[in-house]
């Protein structure tokens, strides 16, 4: 039965510490460690195109100056934030040293709000657009640590130093599973810019913003930024198997994994008898996928018996298909009862659209949680109690033939002693 | 006998008041106000926004954003989500959808609302509306039936041209609910709510005091609460129509018994006889 929560708390409160040490199960242990500090790397473009005077009449570059002056006085004190530049250094017309031109202007740590503003002051549009290489710096640059840690991308062409796809280095960096998302704003695009920021940002599960008037530009940096301040929690790495006999054994908590396009995962998680499974899992989509896709986990036994399955598909732009699944073990008089092994199987039926690489595997996020266990019904209705005008009806009829039987028959045995 | 008869008929009276009166009334119209609505919006189910029914929040986002709020839902309650996204002036034809979610991340089907809509490219907002089911207190594990506890809205654009790709716009989200109440109350009950992590959450007991008197916000899936906590699913309108029901049927029995005993005493017969 759900209690009160706050009652319920002091009580829980005391518990806990009676029993420390002693029972208490571990949980994933990301989930209650204390927050730490999020860090967020502003990636600018400084490439020759940002000398283009075309939002509200000034140019990109003080555009994005002023939106970093306004972000900086507006980050919040928790945050650890850096700044590297792209394109700010090299003006000549060598590809391959242009390609190489990134910087990290203002290191990520704590915040010297002037010395950044001084930093970014400085900038000058100059040279070319190396968009991956920056990528990988900057996630390099903000190494290290569990707290979150946030990509803002601003750009305003597409990469320039191809054959390095700065979509795949984002998703090799994302299938690294160490939580960095990488959020994207061009300034002014065209489809080609468009649609390769979309990409970096849908591959690490950021989001893509179209720039056109500077307002939007700090507006949504800032936005980014105390996103980044938000606490979340982050999600332990799991490596689920191709089968249930040697698959990892997880206790409650948040795990993320990759799973290949089609195939399946097997995770553990060990029951006791009166406690419920709790699990959900989402599988992202973080490339270009067909239209028509699902997802299937299925809580089977050791001995390969279906207990319950959560499964769901869908169809056009998604995110993430996601589908749980719950699995009260009734209680057992004998109190060693062992623990029930359920064997968890993620599969996804993503497909790949023509083209389209399949490796990594795609994002999977699993939540498992082991409850204490439901009161089963034994009726329908609540406590098995009547409600409703018939009710009403039938008990009113009842009572008076009842009370009509018991009167006749009282009636009748005195008429019967009295002729006796 | 007639004071009898009276008594029974305002029983009857009070019953057929009291019983629907208690069925029909929709509280929960949002105690807490918009005072500290959000507004923002999360990205993932993770990072999903908090809201309070009642409240009405709001955000800025660009076309394409997933965007995630949660909301809880207690027992009897049959929510209703509304969402309004205002487009920008210039755009393409494009296709709104609102889906819910519930605690363990399954979709939740709209009984009614249009929850996918088109917008033509000269409107300039879009409603959505999904009206879930009821929530149970308890459901087979093989059902997909709302229980209570978290559940998440996700509201994005599903069909869109690609030069509409980014644009902002600007969405806002109110959740209500209806109190269904006793029509809906189900036998059995959930050990907790379906709030995701409510396992880590509860096995650290003290966390929710440090978290209020230190002020640092720890992270947890999700720290949902309705704000006069989770019912306990005991209490139910059908413990009144069945004590009135039983008192009613003690009343017609004490009438059928005086039917058969006739009027008392003859008028006729004088009295000291």
């Amino acid at each position: 039965m759900i209690r009160r929560q706050r009652t319920a708390a002091g009580v829980l409160a005391l518990l806990a510490a009676l029993t420390a040490g002693l029972a208490a199960p571990v949980p994933a242990a990301a989930d209650e460690t204390a927050q730490p500090a999020p860090k967020v790397e502003l990636v600018l473009d400084v490439s020759g195109s940002m000398r283009t005077r075309d939002i509200d009449g000034g140019t990109r570059m003080a555009a994005a100056k002023q939106a970093f002056n306004e972000v900086l006085d507006a980050t919040p004190e928790e945050v650890q934030l850096g700044i590297r530049t792209l394109g700010a250094n090299y003006r000549g017309d060598d590809r391959r040293t242009g390609c190489q031109d990134t910087e990290q202007l203002y290191p990520v740590g704590p915040l010297d709000r002037t010395g950044a503003k001084t930093a970014v002051a400085t900038l000058q549009p100059t040279g070319w657009t190396p968009i991956g290489p920056a990528i990988q710096k900057a996630a390099a640059d903000l190494g290290g640590g569990d707290g979150t840690r946030r990509i803002v991308l601003i750009s305003d062409g597409e990469d320039t130093c191809q054959p390095l796809d700065p979509c795949e280095v984002a998703r090799e960096i994302a299938a690294k599973g160490i939580g960095l998302t990488i959020d994207t704003l061009g300034l002014v695009p065209d489809a080609k810019t468009r649609d390769q920021l979309s990409c970096i940002a849908d591959a690490t599960g950021g989001t893509y913003t179209s720039v056109q008037h500077k307002e939007e530009l700090s507006d949504r940096v800032g936005q980014l930024v105390d996103r980044a301040a938000d606490p979340v929690v982050t999600p332990v790495a799991a490596r689920g198997t191709a089968g249930c006999a040697d698959a990892p054994a997880l206790k409650s908590g948040l795990y993320t994994d990759r799973v290949d396009l089609g195939r399946e995962r097997w995770y553990k998680v060990d029951v006791p008898a009166g406690r419920e499974l709790r699990a959900s899992v989402s599988v992202a989509d973080d490339r270009a996928v067909t239209p028509n896709y699902g997802v299937l986990l299925r809580a089977v036994t050791t001995h390969g018996r279906e207990i319950v399955r959560g499964e769901s598909s869908g169809t056009g732009r998604t995110d993430v298909a996601s589908t749980g699944l719950r699995y009260p073990r009734p209680e057992s008089d004998d109190d060693n009862a062992p623990a029930e092994t359920v064997c968890l199987q993620v599969t996804d039926s993503f497909s790949a659209a023509p083209g389209v690489k399949t490796t990594p595997g795609l994002p999977l996020e699993l939540t498992v949680d082991v409850v204490s266990g439901t009161h089963q019904a034994s009726d329908v209705a609540s406590f098995g109690l009547g409600r409703g005008w018939w009710l009403l009806g039938v008990l009113v009829l009842a009572g008076f033939l009842a009370g009509l039987i018991w009167g006749w028959l009282s009636r009748w045995r005195v008429a019967v002693w009295r002729t006796n | 006998m007639r004071t009898v008869r009276t008594l029974g008929a305002a029983l009857l009276l009070i019953g057929l008041a009291a019983a629907p009166a208690a069925a029909d009334s929709t509280p929960s119209p949002g105690a807490s106000g918009d005072t500290k609505a959000p507004t923002r919006a999360g990205t993932s189910f993770r990072t999903a926004t908090e809201l309070d029914q009642g409240q009405r929040a709001t955000a800025s986002g660009s076309t394409g954003d997933y965007l995630y709020w949660s909301f809880p839902a207690d027992t009897g309650q049959r929510p209703t989500v509304e969402a309004t996204v205002r487009l920008p002036r210039a755009h393409g034809a494009q296709t709104w959808q609102l889906d819910v979610y519930d605690g363990l991340r399954r979709r939740q089907a709209c009984q009614y609302g249009a929850a996918t809509r088109a917008a033509g490219q000269d409107t300039s907002s879009v409603a959505l509306t999904c009206v879930l089911r009821t929530v149970r207190g308890w459901s087979e594990p093989w059902a997909n039936d709302p229980l209570p506890g978290t559940y998440y809205v996700r509201l994005t654009v599903v069909d869109l041209p690609p030069a509409d790709l980014g644009l902002p716009v600007r969405t806002e989200v109110r959740v209500g609910s209806k109190d269904v109440g006793g029509p809906a109350a189900v036998d059995g009950s959930l050990g907790k709510p379906l709030v995701p992590g409510i396992a880590t959450r509860r096995s650290s007991g003290s966390d929710d005091t440090a978290s209020d008197s230190g002020g640092a916000r720890s992270a947890v899936l999700s720290a949902i609460e309705p704000d006069d906590g989770w019912s306990s699913g005991w209490w139910s309108d059908r413990w009144v129509w069945t004590a009135v029901g039983g008192l009613l049927a003690a009343l017609a029995g004490i009438g059928g018994y005086a039917l058969t005993r006739g009027a008392g005493r003859p008028s006729r017969v004088p009295p000291g006889v």
